[in-house]
């Protein structure tokens, strides 16, 4: 396993999951509990150093009981390593611990999944939809359940050419 | 009221001073103004809500997504070369440099080797993009500062080179020249001689916009020392490109995790300083100068080769083949109509676009289509910066400090 992985595994048993290394980035995967925790490890300890944020994303799997993933990336510019730190919630119960008190930036990326993938931050300063209108109602779009075509306003015209 | 009355109450702010307290009090409450959506400095449709305090800024709340068109929902429909045009509108002044990305992102996925002269294609090609998105920022941004007289000297040479794109595809901005595993087409020699004049050409007028700028009192009141960030507070928040490297921090990914050709050519990396718009320019400057040096390097190690890949499952059969050979135009159809098979897993791609990093999280289940598109978009990152970055200054500074992100609201809406 990956060194980084050894250490937080050590370190967090309870909340480690399982580390897989492809194509040379390394991806560890967290318990939702754990999440903040590992996080704050990662940024705060000398010999991880993360501090420079690269994105937070989202995943969809519709079929698997925790639906929804949640991926941290971050990299550290003194030690030159790049860590994704992902998580999975439920869709009954989907919320994770916002970073935003570890990484400034987090605050618009947490915004953007929380608009597209309806994942709620706990502890987040200001989570509301930042992309798409802020009294949209029709869900979340990059949910796969999400219809490419077919729902909203347009549906409901009265086309000329209509037979019936 | 008497002028003079409303200058003294206008100027009232301490109602404890002994000069001032026994004036009448005055309303004190912020101001509530929209910037934006429609407003020619905005870059694009930007509207921000500005809370100001006199004409201080207090709080302001970036309102973006007036250009969001649901690029990474499109990406999950498409195969992976379909995606490529998509990313032209991302940053739709600096195409190149959005398709060179995507493109490594998935020939990560992919483990694809690209051929040595398709690397030196891409790399020249991309510096010339990078000029020309830094010709862009400097004109518009000085337009925005007031300094009209650059925009034009900017906009004249980033013409040329918009022409020499058109020369290249057959477009000058949404260019799509990039494909997974290479090159659309090799260079000419009416390309490369057109390239090597204006090496010639383009230096003594760097030192021209920078008279123009340099000695130009409004220009350097306006921009040494406003909007300062700090290298902790730039990192925290994730800026990337001449926006962190102004505070600095020498994190340029050309360096930091080398690709494509950048590991055989020798250049700098201008770091600044102050950490303020000033030092921001400077390096936007600087890297004209290197990616000069970049582009000649290029186009003297160069050397004759395959521009594409030789992975047929992958990548796309030479045009010319196309409609001559049965098997290639078999393979056309099948990459167009199902996709390549990409393996199952995720990766992350970073690349340096000149306004920061650009990167692509793209995850697999197997199959034609991604399963899951992620743009990492420096505009968006830097925009979520900007009311830290903007507290206390002037609401004319607001024009320059998100100017100084060279923020496109293409590539911040997705």
């Amino acid at each position: 396993m990956h060194p980084i992985a050894e250490k937080i595994q050590s370190r967090f048993p309870e909340g480690f999951l399982s580390a897989n290394e492809w194509r040379g980035d390394l991806a560890i995967s967290v318990k939702r509990e754990a999440l903040h925790d590992v996080c704050q490890y990662i940024r705060r300890d000398p010999e991880m150093d993360c501090d420079y944020m690269v994105h937070v994303s989202s995943v969809d799997w519709p079929d698997e009981a925790e639906r929804f993933e949640v991926v941290y990336e971050v990299y550290s510019i003194r030690k030159r390593h790049r860590i994704r730190i992902k998580t999975r919630v439920p869709e009954n119960d989907c919320r994770v611990d916002s970073m935003v008190d570890l990484w400034m930036g987090a605050d618009f990326m947490e915004r953007e999944v929380f608009d597209m993938m309806g994942i709620r931050f706990n502890h987040h300063p200001d989570l509301r939809r930042i992309l798409m209108p802020d009294d949209y109602t029709e869900g979340y779009p990059l949910r796969k359940d999400f219809p490419v075509q077919g729902k909203g306003w347009r549906d409901t015209f009265d086309f000329l050419n209509d037979p019936n | 009221m008497k002028l003079e009355d409303q200058r003294t109450t206008i100027y009232k702010v301490d109602p404890n001073h002994p000069e001032t307290a026994d004036l009448p009090t005055l309303r004190t409450e912020e101001l509530l103004l929209n910037m934006g959506p429609q407003h020619p400095a905005t870059h694009g449709v930007l509207k921000v809500i500005m809370e100001l305090e006199g004409e201080r800024l207090v709080k302001s709340t970036p309102v973006l997504g007036y250009l969001h068109r649901g690029v990474e929902k499109l990406a999950e429909g498409g195969t992976y070369h379909q995606f490529i045009p998509h990313t032209d509108r991302l940053d739709y002044v600096c195409a190149m440099y959005n398709n060179f990305a995507y493109c490594r992102a998935v020939e990560k996925l992919m483990d694809i080797e690209i051929p040595e002269r398709a690397e030196y294609l891409r790399t020249l090609v991309a510096e010339v993009q990078r000029i020309i998105g830094h010709l862009f920022w400097l004109g518009t941004q000085a337009l925005d500062i007031g300094a009209m007289t650059v925009f034009f000297y900017t906009f004249r040479d980033r013409e040329i080179l918009l022409d020499w794109f058109d020369e290249l595809c057959g477009a000058r901005l949404t260019t799509s020249w990039y494909r997974i595993g290479g090159v659309e087409k090799d260079f000419n020699d009416s390309l490369i001689d057109k390239i090597q004049r204006f090496l010639g050409y383009f230096p003594p007028k760097i030192d021209e916009y920078v008279i123009f700028l340099e000695k130009n009192r409004v220009w350097l009141a306006r921009t040494r020392g406003v909007a300062v960030i700090s290298a902790e507070d730039a990192l925290s928040f994730g800026l990337s490109g001449p926006t962190l490297r102004g505070s600095g921090v020498d994190y340029d990914l050309r360096k930091y995790e080398p690709y494509s050709a950048y590991p055989w050519c020798e250049f700098s990396v201008p770091v600044g300083k102050n950490g303020d718009t000033y030092d921001r320019y400077w390096i936007r400057i600087e890297e004209f100068r290197e990616s000069i040096k970049i582009i000649k390097q290029c186009l003297e190690q160069m050397q004759p080769g395959p521009i594409m890949a030789d992975v047929p499952s992958v990548t796309l059969p030479p045009k010319d083949r196309v409609f001559t050979n049965l098997e290639s135009m078999i393979q056309q159809f099948k990459l167009f109509s199902q996709g390549f098979d990409a393996p199952a897993g995720e990766i992350y791609c970073g690349t340096e676009a000149h306004k920061g990093e650009l990167g692509f999280y793209i995850v697999s289940t197997g199959g034609g289509n991604p399963y899951r598109l992620k743009i990492r978009s420096p505009s968006f990152i830097h925009m979520g910066a900007f009311d830290y970055m903007s507290k206390g200054y002037m609401i004319a500074d607001a024009v320059t400090i998100f100017g100084s992100y060279d923020i496109v609201m293409g590539e911040c809406d997705r």
